[in-house]
C-alpha cells in the first residue's frame, strides 16, 4: 500500500529543466491539447459540410453560373475517396474546398483583406478596455462602497447591460451624424476615406479617425465586463487571509493591493480577456455592421446569406482556430502566473 | 510596566444596525518573555481582543480602553506609527494559516518582505535571514523557493511561525496555531514554537480552546467567556485547580466549588456560548452553569483576586456556600 501511494520526492535538481520541469511539461501538455483540438475541428469542419443535406455540387456552386466543364471537374473531385479529399483539404484548409461561390475568388483572397480591419478594431478595443477596465475594477473593488465604486460600478453595469447594436447606433448618431449642438465629428463608417493611401502616416491618421468611434464603442462594451469581473475578483481577494497577513506585516495599503491582492485577482480577468479575444475575432459582427467596416464580421454575414459554403467553412475554421489559440495563450499565461496550475 | 497591557478594553462590532459587544472590559497584562494562554470557546472574543494589538480589527469595530505596548497606547497612534509597529514589535501567527500565505508568491519572498520593510538590509542579507528562519523552524533553507501549495499544512504553519519571528518582535500572538493540524503535527509545531519563545525570550499570547495545551505551553492562563476574562492565574493552578465553573469545564475537572456530583468536561457542558449581541443577564454563564444560584441571573460578578487566581464568580472566595 505504501508503495502504491508513494510519490517520488521532488528535489530541486529534478525541477531543473526539460521534461522533468513542471513548467515545461505543463506548456507542452497544453500546446498538445490545443493542437489536437484544432485537428478535431478540422475534421469536424470538413465532414460537417459534407453531411449537409442536398447535392454537394449544388451547395458549392449555389447561385453561380458555372460551365458544365467545371461542374464535371467538381463532381469528379467530390467523388474521390473521402480520405483523399480530407487530406487535400487539411493540406490547405483555406483553398482546398474551392473558391468562394459569391466572390468567385479563392477563399483566402476574400478573407485576407477582411482580416486586418477586424484585428485592428478588436485588438485596439481589447487593449484599451483591458487597461481601463482592470484599473477601474481594482480601484472600485478595493474601496468597495465608496463614492468612486458606486459611480463606477453603476455606470459599468448600465453599459454592460446595454445592447451592442443600440449603443453603437447612439454613438453613430451623436458623434458621427451630429445631434442638436453636437456636430458630427467622426465619419459614419468605413476604415478610411476613398483614395487615401493607408501606408503613409497621413493615411494612418485617417484610419485612426475612422476607427475612433467603433473602437470606443467596442472598448466601452468590453470594458464594462472586464471591470465588473476585476472588481468582483479584487473584492474576493481583499477578504482573503493572506491579504490580512500582508497588512499585519505593516505594508501600506497600496502595497498590499499591488503586491498581494492584484496579482491574485488578475488571474480570472486575464483568462477572460484572452477567451474573449478568441471569440471577438468573429464576434465584432454587430459593431462592424453598424459602422460599415468590412471585416470578418460583415464577411460572415455575407457568407451566411448565400450561403457561400466554401467561404463559411474557411471562416468557421478561422474562428475556431482563434478561440483555440486564445485559449492556449490564456492557459500558458495562467500557468506562468499561477504556480498552482503548473504542478 | 508590562510589555503588553490591555486596560479595560472593549470591542463592539456594528453589524446590520445592531451592536455586538464582542469584548467587554478586559484588563490583562503580558510581561516580556512571558507566555500567556488565552482560552475559551469559539466566539468568546479571543481573536477580537488580540486583533486590537496590531489594530487589525475591522473598520466596523469600535474599540475603547487602552492597549499599551511598551507603555504606548496603540489606539492613539497614527497609521504610520501603527504600520511601523506591525510585525516589527508584535507579530501574529494567524488562525487558519492554511490560507495565510499568498498562493502566487514564493515563501522566501513572503518571509523576506517584512524584513526588507522594517529594517535597512540588503536583499542578500534578507535572503540569508530567511534561510536562518526556515532552519529555526526545522525546514531546509532551500524551501524558500517553494510556493505555499507545495508545502504540507504543518510546514505552512512552520513558515508562519518563521515569518512571525522575522523581525525579532518582542511579542508574538499565536492564534490557534495548531488547530488545523493533525495531532502529531500539532505536537511538533507546538514544540517548535515553545522552544523558540523560550530561546528568544519573546512575549507570547497563545490562543487555544485546549486548556491542557496551554497549561503545558504557557506561564499564565486567562479564560474568556462572552467577551470577559472569567479566570486568570498561573497556568498549572488554573488547569489543576480551576475556580470558575467554566474554567473547570474547560479543564475537564471538577470545579472546586459547589456540588461534587457534577462531573463535566468541555464537551459535556450543556448549551452553546451566548451570542454577544444577545447576552444573558447577570453572570453571562448562568444558563449553562451547573452550580448557578438564584442571584447569578441578576448580579454580574467582577474579577476578584482569590489566592493566586483572579476569578469572576459569585460563589468563589468568601462567598463559597
Ligand atoms: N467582523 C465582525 N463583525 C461582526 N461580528 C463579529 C465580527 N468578527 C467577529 N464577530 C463576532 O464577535 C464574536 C467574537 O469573535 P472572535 O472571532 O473574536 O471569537 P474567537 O474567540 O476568536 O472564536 P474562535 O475560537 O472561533 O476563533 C463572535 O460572536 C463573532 O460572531
Ligand atoms: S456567578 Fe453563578 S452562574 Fe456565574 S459562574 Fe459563578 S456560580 Fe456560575
Ligand atoms: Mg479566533
Amino acid at each position: 500500500m505504501a508503495l502504491l501511494t508513494e510519490t517520488p520526492a521532488r528535489t530541486p535538481s529534478a525541477a531543473a529543466g526539460g521534461w522533468a520541469n513542471p513548467s515545461v511539461r505543463y506548456a507542452v501538455k497544453r500546446t498538445g491539447a490545443a493542437i489536437s483540438t484544432f485537428i478535431f475541428v478540422l475534421i469536424f469542419n470538413f465532414f460537417l459540410f459534407r453531411i449537409l443535406p442536398g447535392d454537394p455540387v449544388a451547395l458549392y456552386t449555389r447561385g453561380r453560373n458555372v460551365d458544365p466543364e467545371s461542374i464535371r471537374a467538381l463532381e469528379a473531385k467530390l467523388h474521390r475517396p473521402i480520405g483523399q479529399q480530407f487530406l487535400e483539404y487539411a493540406r490547405n484548409p483555406f483553398t482546398g474546398n474551392g473558391p468562394s461561390v459569391k466572390y468567385n475568388q479563392s477563399v483566402w483572397e476574400v478573407i485576407a483583406p477582411a482580416l486586418w480591419p477586424t484585428l485592428l478594431l478588436v485588438g485596439t478595443a481589447t487593449l484599451i478596455a483591458t487597461i481601463i477596465g482592470v484599473w477601474l475594477g481594482i480601484r472600485s473593488g478595493w474601496n468597495r462602497g465608496e463614492r468612486f465604486d458606486v459611480i463606477s460600478s453603476n455606470t459599468t453595469l448600465v453599459l454592460y447591460s446595454m445592447p451592442e447594436f443600440w449603443f453603437g447606433m447612439i454613438m453613430l448618431i451623436v458623434f458621427a451624424v451630429g445631434i442638436g449642438p453636437i456636430p458630427g465629428m467622426f465619419p459614419t463608417g468605413g476604415l478610411s476615406d476613398p483614395g487615401v493611401d493607408t501606408s503613409t502616416p497621413a493615411g494612418w491618421l485617417n484610419v485612426a479617425w475612422h476607427l475612433f468611434l467603433p473602437v470606443t464603442t467596442l472598448a466601452v462594451i468590453y470594458l464594462a465586463e472586464y471591470s465588473l469581473i476585476m472588481r468582483a475578483s479584487i473584492i474576493e481577494e481583499r477578504g482573503q487571509d493572506y491579504v490580512q497577513t500582508a497588512r499585519a506585516k505593516g505594508l501600506m495599503d497600496k502595497m498590499v493591493r499591488r503586491q498581494h491582492a492584484v496579482p491574485n485577482a488578475l488571474l480570472p480577468t486575464m483568462t477572460l480577456v484572452f477567451l474573449n479575444l478568441g471569440f471577438v475575432v468573429g464576434g465584432a459582427i454587430t459593431i462592424e455592421y453598424v459602422f460599415s467596416i468590412h471585416g470578418l464580421g460583415s464577411l460572415t454575414v455575407d457568407a451566411l446569406q448565400g450561403p457561400d459554403v466554401p467561404l463559411l467553412q474557411a471562416l468557421f475554421l478561422l474562428f475556431s482556430g482563434a478561440v483555440i489559440f486564445a485559449n492556449l495563450v490564456a492557459d500558458l499565461l495562467y500557468g506562468y502566473f499561477d504556480p498552482r496550475v503548473r504542478t | 510596566m508590562a510589555l503588553l497591557e490591555f486596560d479595560d478594553v472593549s470591542v463592539t462590532y456594528r453589524s446590520r444596525g445592531a451592536d455586538i459587544p464582542a469584548v467587554r472590559g478586559v484588563t490583562l497584562n503580558v510581561n516580556a518573555g512571558e507566555s500567556l494562554g488565552l482560552a475559551g470557546e469559539s466566539g468568546c472574543g479571543k481573536t477580537t481582543l488580540t486583533s486590537t494589538v496590531l489594530r487589525m480589527q475591522p473598520k466596523s469595530a469600535k474599540v475603547t480602553g487602552e492597549i499599551r505596548l511598551n507603555g504606548d497606547n496603540i489606539l492613539d497612534m497614527t497609521w504610520g506609527q501603527v504600520r511601523a509597529l506591525r510585525w516589527a514589535e508584535a507579530s501574529v501567527v494567524f488562525q487558519g494559516a492554511m490560507h495565510a500565505l499568498n498562493p502566487v508568491q514564493k515563501i522566501g519572498d513572503q518571509l523576506a518582505e517584512p524584513i526588507l520593510l522594517h529594517s535597512k538590509v540588503s536583499k542578500k542579507d534578507a535572503d540569508r535571514r530567511v534561510g536562518e528562519l526556515l532552519e529555526m523552524v526545522g525546514l531546509p533553507a532551500r524551501r524558500a523557493d517553494a510556493y505555499p501549495h507545495q508545502l504540507s499544512g504543518g510546514q505552512k504553519q512552520r513558515v508562519m511561525i518563521a515569518m512571525a519571528l522575522a523581525c525579532d518582535p518582542q511579542l508574538i500572538i499565536a492564534d490557534e496555531p495548531t488547530t488545523a493540524l493533525d495531532v502529531m503535527v500539532q505536537a511538533q509545531v507546538l514544540n517548535v514554537l515553545q522552544g523558540l519563545v523560550k530561546e528568544l525570550n519573546v512575549g507570547m499570547v497563545f490562543i487555544s480552546h485546549d486548556l491542557s495545551v496551554l497549561s503545558s505551553t504557557c506561564d499564565r492562563i486567562a479564560v474568556m467567556y462572552a467577551g470577559k476574562i472569567v479566570e486568570q492565574g498561573p497556568a498549572a493552578d488554573v488547569f489543576d485547580h480551576p475556580q470558575h465553573p467554566y474554567a473547570g469545564a474547560l479543564a475537564g475537572a471538577f470545579p472546586r466549588i459547589g456540588d461534587t456530583r457534577y462531573r463535566y468536561s468541555p464537551s459535556g457542558l450543556p448549551g452553546d456560548p451566548p451570542f454577544p449581541g444577545d447576552l444573558p443577564s447577570g453572570c453571562t454563564f448562568h444558563p449553562r452553569c451547573p452550580v448557578a444560584v438564584e442571584r447569578c441571573a441578576t448580579t454580574e460578578p467582577s474579577l476578584i483576586q482569590h489566592g493566586s487566581h483572579q476569578t469572576a464568580c459569585l460563589l468563589v472566595g468568601s462567598e463559597i456556600a
